[in-house]
């Protein structure tokens, strides 16, 4: 196990290396200087210059390239250039929401998915089976910020249960939080929550056909009991693989849905730093969802061969 | 019966939103720019089928050029994904194990790191928004989905006895892949290409909406949507129209997808009866 971890941290800090060379060689590629859309068309030559050392923009590209990532190594994103606070501290302000919302949908697209995959792959080809199976066709195809407006026309301009948008903060406790986060994580986990239960269903379906099952049952055990000890443990393979790919989706989703709900997070910053041209943020910002990605990637792996110790060894 | 079902319903519907877009070419009952504010936000009526919008634009037009939007998008990206993937994906299973199969494969994975709305949002930051960026960034997003699905699929092939005697009768790799691989993983990619596609229209909606995918005044779906935003409250089918019109095609492609691949693949077919 120690070996596959070691290997798999080796290609996590490679693809890592290359991640943020794209991306720093993509912004680099931008038309404009940053000091001069800071100073205004009307600043003088000197002030420009000045600014330019400060910003480290007179470097050449490889010091800049390495500032920038040995920097966020010890967690300095650099300074923004609208708003000359560090990119860091903007970070972390916003990922106070993405990231409980990212957390908040994965585990409500779960708590949904598992039982209705589940439950149809126990009642194959019954109507509880075709029921959820039609839904999930109808949850997959439905875009989620579209769902979100819907929730809101329902559910906080009709029947007042929830705020139609905007973060009160975590000052306020944990209920206030959430419940204003609700109403976007259920619109980011219903279409994940299709995809994992036909996931879920396939992949349990596949399971049950199985000649160890059929071992289970003949031992005198229920379909029942064959399901929950033996099938669902041997079918969380593919649906680990599948929430692994999800988290990358739903990162991409909330930057979205915070659109629809006004909400202060990641989203919303890279947004309003494009319009501000503040590429130094979009760089920071972009970089982080990546490494998001790649490290959730990592972990799914790392429980593939928790889960599945032949994976171990094969590698 | 429930494979042709699927197939007949998913390509009714599909068949439904491109002949509205094709016809859109030549023919839309008003112009889609013409603003009349004085019959604006008209629910649906008579003159216009599917009512007015906040400046009195007819939403059926704006529909009909929308779709073509949704599906020029989505179908250039998949064309982008399978014509680099494709390749790709062939190459690596033509020399598994070698170093250019690690590269293809390590590029894919990293690939799979920037999801398309980042590399939206990284084009746009240089260049700009418009309908290209979500082409490209959507089509960048399909490459490693046809290179994984390519070279998973080549791979059993090149142990099967037609491809030894296809490799003792003197060709080589890439004629191999091209002549013999080729024609046998078509199938599987007819049926991911149409997922992808439905999966394109979605990202495509998702980019217009928040302003990285097509600009004013090219009608899209999902700008139809973020203008619907702040008046879903009085004027609901302003957000309901568009929407329906996304699940509608979305769900279409899916179930064409179903039923292709139940079609194409025999193994399916086997096991389904």
């Amino acid at each position: 196990m120690l070996r596959y971890s070691l290997k798999r941290l080796l290609s996590l800090a490679i693809s890592l290396v290359i991640a943020s060379l794209v991306i720093f060689l993509v912004i680099e590629v931008a038309p404009g200087d940053p000091a001069s859309f800071m100073l205004g068309i009307n600043a003088q030559e000197d002030t420009l210059n000045a600014l330019r050392e400060e910003l480290g923009l007179n470097q050449s590209k490889l010091e800049r390239y390495l500032s920038w990532t040995f920097g966020m190594l010890q967690g300095d994103f650099g300074t923004s250039y609208t708003y000359r606070t560090p990119v860091a501290d903007m970070v972390q302000d916003r990922l106070w929401v993405s990231l409980p919302l990212a957390i908040y949908a994965l585990a409500l697209s779960t708590l949904i998915a598992f039982p209705a995959g589940i439950y149809a792959a126990s009642r194959r080809g019954g109507f509880g089976d075709v029921s959820i199976m039609g839904a999930t066709q109808l949850g997959v195809a439905i875009p989620n910020f579209w769902f979100a407006m819907m929730l809101v026309l329902v559910f906080a301009i009709n029947l007042r249960w929830f705020s139609a948008g905007g973060f009160p903060g975590w000052e306020d406790g944990l209920f206030t939080g959430l419940k204003a986060l609700t109403l976007p994580a259920i619109a980011l986990a219903l279409p994940q929550a299709a995809i994992l239960a036909r996931v879920m269903r396939s992949s349990l379906l596949d399971i049950l056909n199985e000649d160890f099952i059929r071992t289970a049952r003949a031992k005198g055990l229920t379909p029942r009991q064959a399901l929950w000890r033996h099938a669902l443990r041997n079918a969380l393979i593919p649906v680990l693989t599948i929430i692994g790919l999800q988290f990358s989706f739903l990162l991409a989703g909330s930057i979205i849905i915070e659109q629809v709900f006004y909400l202060p997070g990641l989203g919303r910053l890279v947004f309003q730093s494009i319009s501000q041209r503040d590429l130094i943020v979009v760089e920071s910002v972009v970089m982080l969802l990546v490494f998001a990605v790649i490290l959730v990637n990592f972990i799914v792996d790392l429980a593939y061969a928790w889960v599945d110790p032949r994976l171990r060894s094969r590698t | 019966m429930k494979t042709s079902r699927n197939l007949v319903i998913g390509a009714a519907l599909s068949t439904l939103f491109i002949t509205a877009a094709l016809i859109s070419f030549i023919w839309t009952p008003f112009d889609v720019t013409e603003m009349n504010i004085p019959s604006k936000l008209q629910t649906p009526n008579g003159t216009n089928w599917l009512g007015t919008d906040h400046f009195g634009r007819d939403i059926f037009s704006m529909i009909m050029v929308g779709a073509r939007t949704s599906i020029a998008v989505a179908l250039v990206a998949v064309g982008i994904g399978m014509g680099v993937g494709v390749p790709l994906g062939l190459a690596a299973a033509a020399r598994q194990g070698s170093l250019l199969d690690e590269v293809i494969m390590r590029g894919n994975d990293l690939v799979f790191a920037f999801p398309s709305l980042v590399i939206a949002i990284l084009i746009t930051a240089v260049f700009g928004p418009g309908a290209i960026n979500a082409i490209i960034a959507i089509g960048i997003f399909n490459i490693p989905v046809f290179a994984r699905l390519t070279r998973s699929a080549a791979l059993p092939l090149w142990q099967r006895e037609f491809i030894m005697a296809a490799r003792v009768s003197g060709k080589g790799n890439a004629c191999i892949s091209m002549e013999h691989i080729l024609p046998n993983v078509t199938n599987l990619l007819i049926v991911q290409g149409t997922i992808q596609f439905s999966l394109g229209i979605l990202a495509e909606a998702g980019l217009s909406y928040v302003g990285l995918g097509a600009q004013p005044p090219l009608p899209s779906w999902g700008r139809m949507l973020a203008d619907a935003q702040t008046m879903v409250s009085f004027a609901p089918h302003l957000a309901l129209i568009p929407g329906g019109a996304i699940i509608l095609t979305v769900l279409g492609l899916n179930l064409m997808g179903d039923g292709l691949r139940d079609l194409l693949d025999p193994r399916i077919r086997v096991e389904r009866t």
